[in-house]
């Protein structure tokens, strides 16, 4: 990782919305805007670093307690605004994703930053449920309790086809140390086992990624690469609108089906002893 | 009767804690009512462990079962602390995600039935990494669909705490049951410590972990709802009450803009005193829940 975490997705926010600074009454650690993808009006949100928070462990691009609120806040607002309109004019959420982890911090706890979290969660996954297309855009790193309080919730999920990204429960030194063995060793499990691997190309075998895209460099993106990604996010905001409100396409996937045998045998299982009196 | 006895009330007391997750789970239903889905004798192992030379368990370390709580239709979903630490893996997280949707199936089917998960879990299982990050998504996202319909209700009672990714799915829920000895939060204090380094966290300061994660300080806060003695029948009592309860008028996570206000309100330059905090949050508008 010798690239400072967040600069690739302010780019895209950048280039996808045509602005970067953050709303008065916000963190400068979350970027907010409203821009149109194809004509539609749709809600753009980022979490960028931030040098001079006032909470010192989010100052690399953790997402922490402001961060999550934030987004719940910009969440919450475009439901109600949204409320009486029918599934199809909901307007669109795209989440750019660039962030290193949760913050790691006693004030973050004291304070209940596993709350927080879920206070974002739920924001997210309310307006999935409520109809809003939610899209992901993995623009460089998605670490674990980050992703989960920015993005995990999403109906489709895009990222880019880059060594830069990297999508995952924990960062290697870390993992490699709980689990007792060495990053090498880490690395050649992550060839054989695909749900460890850090690469992203493994990680679209796991039927979670609804594409893959392409930018030769994704902190600096041209303007056809733009155009590109665009359209992706356009389509997966029709297929969103298509498909269903749950999360169930990532285990019905194509790939899920070789890759996640294990959920499918549970699910099935489980449906067939179900029972009631 | 009613004699003065000299025998104090917690050596009759049936401590919770001590049963393990099977029992934990089996301990609230309804006499003659419940059965465990999907079993031992099942044997849906993990995919991932034997292929790293671990050996896999045959319930994965995650039980469930339905049955009746109060007359009232419930699964029950444990995690078993003793097995790889509670950790969320594919199938362990399959098995919550599906017993959820199964209950929220019901519950729209007009049988509203609750769900209780025990979770005492350090969140995701690092030899299914990213299956299991995608897992917690999943249970997060299928226990707010029943939280509509039918309680949900976590018990976190001790003694490995709930951390990591599932301490959001403790956030999402219903209601929150915790005892003394319980531990609540996202990043365990082992990770702080090696993270952001031992002058952010001394994790061997254990004041200061009950301070902040325990349960009487995440009750006092109001980010969980009750705190119930380490003794089954209390516990079980308290759950019978959530289920009666039904689903609350207004879910914590639906309460973003008093909580944000409330973290705008805090002075970041220094540590922040936990039970300062629990003092102000009790005294400021809402309340502590």
């Amino acid at each position: 990782m010798n690239e400072q975490v967040g600069l690739r997705g302010r780019a895209w926010f950048k280039a996808l919305t045509g602005s970067d600074t953050p709303n008065s009454g916000d963190p400068n650690s979350v970027l907010a805007t409203t821009a149109a993808v194809e004509n539609e009006s749709s809600l753009f949100l980022c979490v960028v670093p931030d040098k001079n928070s006032r909470f010192p462990c989010v100052r690399d691009g953790q997402v922490g307690l402001e961060e999550a609120f934030t987004l719940a806040t910009h969440v919450r607002a475009i439901i109600a605004e949204d409320r009486d309109k029918p599934r199809e004019a909901k307007r669109p959420i795209i989440a750019i994703i660039d962030v290193k982890s949760q913050a790691y911090g006693r004030r973050e706890e004291t304070a209940g930053i596993f709350f927080a979290a879920a206070t974002s969660a739920d924001a997210y996954a309310s307006a999935r449920v409520a109809g809003h297309p939610v899209i992901s855009l993995v623009a460089g790193q998605a670490f674990s309790g980050g992703f989960l309080t920015h993005g995990y919730q999403a109906n489709r999920i895009l990222a880019f086809d880059d060594a830069g990204i990297v999508i995952h429960a924990m960062h290697k030194e870390a993992a490699a140390r709980i689990t007792r063995r060495s990053v090498a060793e880490l690395e050649k499990l992550g060839h054989e086992i695909a749900p460890m691997s850090y690469d992203v190309r493994d990680y679209a075998k796991l039927g979670l990624l609804c594409k893959l895209l392409h930018a030769d460099d994704p902190q600096h993106p041209t303007s056809s690469e733009v155009a590109e990604v665009r359209k992706a996010i356009t389509e997966a905001i029709a297929d969103a609108r298509n498909g269903k409100l749950d999360l169930s396409n990532r285990w019905e996937s194509d790939a899920a089906k070789t890759t996640r045998r294990g959920t499918l045998a549970v699910r099935a299982a489980l449906e067939a002893q179900w029972f009631n009196e | 009767m009613n004699a003065p006895t000299l025998i104090p009330d917690f050596v009759n007391r049936k401590s919770f804690i001590e049963l393990d997750a099977r029992v934990r789970a089996q301990s609230f239903f309804d006499e003659g009512t419940w059965r465990e889905l999907v079993g031992p004798f099942d044997r849906i192992e993990s995919p991932w462990l034997a292929k790293q030379g671990i050996a896999p368990q045959s319930d994965d370390g995650c039980i469930v079962i339905k049955g009746k709580i109060g007359g009232s239709p419930a699964v029950a979903i444990a995690f078993e602390g003793a097995f790889q630490g509670g950790s969320v893996g594919e199938v362990s997280g399959a098995k919550m995600t599906a017993a959820l949707d199964l209950a929220t199936k019901d519950s729209e089917a007009g049988r509203p039935t609750a769900a209780v998960l025990l979770l005492e879990t350090g969140g995701v299982r690092l030899q299914e990494a990213n299956l299991g990050l995608a897992a917690v998504a999943e249970i997060i996202s299928s226990a707010l669909a029943l939280r509509q319909h039918a309680p949900v209700i976590t018990i976190v009672a001790g003694t490995v705490g709930c951390f990591g990714g599932m301490s959001l799915v403790a956030g999402v829920s219903s209601y929150t049951i915790m005892t003394r000895e319980a531990r609540l939060g996202l990043n365990g204090p082992e990770v702080i410590e090696q993270e952001s380094g031992i002058d952010e966290f001394d994790s061997s300061d254990r004041a200061l972990i009950w301070a902040i994660h325990g349960g009487e300080q995440r009750v006092g806060m109001g980010l969980a709802d009750s705190l119930v003695e380490d003794d089954a029948n209390k516990i079980a009592a308290a759950v019978r009450d959530c289920v009666h309860k039904g689903v609350p008028e207004k879910h914590r996570t639906e309460q973003v803009e008093l909580y944000r206000a409330r973290i705008a309100a805090i002075n970041t330059s220094h540590q922040i005193d936990p039970a300062t905090l629990r003092q102000q949050w009790a005294n400021t508008k809402g309340g502590v829940r």
